[in-house]
């Protein structure tokens, strides 16, 4: 099991999203952002959208923002690398985005087939044309997301905030 | 022509959904869907046309459905393009919106890359996937003679509904379309919303 080593920052964040008007929560599951989608999930105004496969996110925000709402994607590292081609839709549409993604391979890693995410994926958003907000201390998680989810619903940007997982907590391994 | 097409005409089923229906939230797959639509409704302000997001045209208009649940929303895409975003009919069905009609324009067959046979050209059933993920409305269209009924479920029944029309391999004529996702997006909304660019 995934530890989870404090819902505060994950109350932050959600206030945040409740302070920025954010309506629509589309994810797949993480364990490093399990309390931040279970608090979006017992607000009733923030319509909750599981997805399949991370690459469906890119398409429904879009879908939302075209139908006059503000969405924003939660999703683990391995789900970014679904989603490159579909982002293709936000960047080509200058589409507002937000993802919050809670990387794998960035601290005490104990399954060498996650280390490529911490050692590549700042490098790959950026590469897509994403600005891209790394957090690894607690106390930046809401003020970065704050900043971030600005930067997409205001500069109609694409922003990738990165997670640690000294900030989510690394899933423990047992030999 | 094989028996593998079907016998409906790509332009006449979208113009019999589409035509007069200026209100439809519009959502089309890569290729000819997004040229059927263009000629059903003109370069319409509703219409959201991808060229790209292979597999994503049922997620963006599920996202439209769910924001506006009053508006009926409708992705017409191809057979290809449904099997690359078949994971969408179980992420659909997570929300059922009453709103929402997933058109696929089924001629088993991949035309744009030199007619390669699709999954669905093999003999797999998408709007037995459809049902099976719990579409309330799932049915192929494949007869002349029950176009008219079925037309009518697209436009009206209580969603999500999926329709898998069986076409002929034709292509007809291009139109003229913006491939330009950034000004269809800014149409769309100021069109739907009244929003301003910005």
């Amino acid at each position: 099991m995934a530890s989870s080593p404090g819902a505060g920052w994950s109350q932050e964040v959600y206030r945040v999203f409740k302070d920025n008007g954010v309506d629509v929560v589309t994810y797949v599951p993480e364990g490093g952002v399990k309390d931040l989608i279970g608090l979006c999930a017992a607000d009733d105004t923030m319509d909750m959208v599981p997805l399949t496969n991370e690459s469906e996110g890119p398409c429904l925000l879009a879908g939302s923002w075209l139908a006059g709402k503000k969405g924003v994607l939660l999703m683990q590292g391995s789900g970014a690398g679904n989603c490159i081609n579909n982002f293709g839709l936000n960047i080509a549409g200058r589409f507002p985005l937000l993802t919050v993604v809670a990387l794998r391979g960035s601290w005490s890693e104990g399954n060498y087939w996650m280390i490529y995410q911490g050692r590549t994926m700042h490098r790959i958003f950026e590469d897509i044309g994403f600005k891209v907000y790394e957090v690894d201390k607690i106390e930046d998680a809401a003020p970065t997301i704050e900043a971030a989810l600005k930067m997409a619903y205001f500069a109609d940007a694409q922003v990738a905030v990165i997670l640690s997982q000294r900030l989510t907590g690394a899933k423990e391994f047992k030999r | 022509m094989s028996e593998r097409y079907g016998v409906l005409d790509r332009r006449d089923i979208t113009q019999r959904i589409l035509g007069g229906h200026d209100d439809y939230l519009v959502v089309t797959g890569l290729g000819g869907a997004g040229y059927d639509c263009t000629a059903a409704r003109g370069d319409h302000d509703l219409n959201f046309c991808l060229h790209g997001a292979m597999g994503g045209a049922p997620i963006v208009a599920l996202g439209m459905a769910l924001a506006q649940p009053d508006r009926r929303v409708i992705a017409v895409l191809g057979d290809g393009d449904m099997l690359m975003g078949l994971g969408s009919l179980a992420t659909i069905i997570t929300k059922r919106p009453k709103n929402l009609a997933v058109v696929v324009l089924d001629n088993g067959h991949y035309v744009e890359t030199g007619n390669q046979l699709t999954a669905s050209g093999f003999g797999v059933d998408l709007a037995g996937m459809a049902k099976a993920a719990g579409f309330p409305v799932a049915f192929d269209l494949a007869e002349p003679g029950e176009v008219e009924e079925k037309v009518r479920q697209i436009q009206e029944a209580p969603g999500p509904v999926f329709a898998c029309v069986k076409i002929t391999g034709d292509q007809p004529p291009t139109v003229p379309k913006t491939r330009d996702a950034s000004y269809m997006k800014l149409r769309f909304r100021k069109a739907l919303l009244g929003v301003v660019p910005t």
